[in-house]
């Protein structure tokens, strides 16, 4: 066998990509374009909480989505025929997560002239997104009361990194051991500064919570 | 579940630096991986050889991971504990100031070529 030789290299494997996303942020700050990161399990209600949110704010700022699927386009249609707003999907690959360069490929497929603020849906999944900076402004996620409150015990990385978590469907509260104090203990144990937020995508209870908070983002992000 | 990902930015990055130094074949990859990255060692081997043996360069280069031991500081009596057996709360004072001092690497270390 020929001579081994041991070249060092000592480099984080995210090192690369939180570049682009400094650089992707910069970017948006520049054209003055928000860029939403929204997370979540698979089945939460992302799409439907965003039909929500959406259709309280697109008579006020100019909205874009990018719904990020390993495959299908079923989110970036029903998002559209929901809300009439342009909304554009983007595949993964078979890869669990978005990362800063795949993000800004999307956003190639958007005219940020014509935006204020891009909803970037991620992969549903609450491990692989939180690991991987989009290059977005702000990180949310939703939880949803079925998943249960001790979801930020299991997922530490996911809480610690969101500026805002979206507890939806509490409608169905009382068929569940769900302690909405508790919940709110662990995401603030993993970020204290964490705005909690529970609300009903389906019946549009709280969302003008979620809506009000986007409002005000867009417009510091604009302005500051 | 996310190993897999994690493999393709590791094969990115080894194959650059193998571009940089004109090496022909990588043999071994080393990597330091924390004890709370949230990787675990045997599900990146598995991905590994799945994807590394698609790449010429790669093709039965060995992946070695060296496990970082987590350590919390904590700010208050400035002790180091084991992040695994204690979490955030630090065993000596109680304090919940505390913060990860390493155990979080995902990190190539170096090839070997």
């Amino acid at each position: 066998m020929e001579e081994v030789k041991v070249i060092e290299i000592k480099k984080s494997i995210f090192e690369d990509n939180e570049k682009d996303a400094d650089a992707l942020r910069a970017d948006l700050k520049r054209r003055g374009v928000y860029l939403l990161n929204l997370m979540s399990s698979p089945g939460s209600g992302k799409t439907t909480t965003l039909i929500q949110v959406i259709n309280r704010i697109k008579d006020k700022i100019r909205v874009a989505v990018m719904e990020a699927d390993i495959d299908s386009d079923v989110d970036a249609v029903k998002i559209k025929e929901a809300t009439g707003i342009p909304s554009i999907q983007l595949h993964t690959g078979g890869m669990c997560h978005l990362d800063a360069e795949m993000t800004r490929q999307g956003l190639d497929n958007v005219d940020l002239a014509d935006v204020d603020l891009v909803i970037l849906e991620n992969v549903g999944n609450l491990v692989c997104p939180a690991e991987f900076d989009t290059g977005s402004c702000r990180n949310a996620m939703i939880l949803s009361v079925p998943e249960g409150h001790d979801k930020p015990l299991k997922y530490p990385l996911m809480f610690s990194i969101c500026d805002v978590v979206v507890i939806n469907k509490m409608d169905v509260l009382p068929y569940f051991d769900f302690d909405l104090e508790k919940c709110k203990e662990y995401i603030h144990m993993r970020n204290p500064k964490a705005q909690v937020i529970p609300i009903c995508a389906k019946t549009g209870e709280g969302v003008d919570a979620f809506a009000t908070w986007l409002l005000q983002e867009v417009n510091n992000w604009k302005n500051q | 579940m996310h190993e897999l990902g994690i493999v393709f930015y590791i094969i990115r990055d080894v194959k650059k630096a193998a571009l940089e130094n004109a090496v022909e074949h990588v043999y071994g990859v080393v990597m330091n991986i924390g004890e709370v990255s949230t990787i675990v060692p045997e599900y990146l081997q598995d991905c590994w050889r799945w994807a590394a043996d698609k790449e010429e360069i790669l093709k039965g280069c060995q992946l070695k991971c060296n496990i970082i031991p987590a350590a919390t500081y904590c700010e208050d009596c400035q002790s180091e504990f084991s992040t695994v057996e204690h979490g955030k709360i630090c065993p000596h004072c109680g304090s919940e100031h505390t913060y990860l001092l390493r155990g979080n690497e995902v990190e190539i270390k170096e090839i070997e070529v």
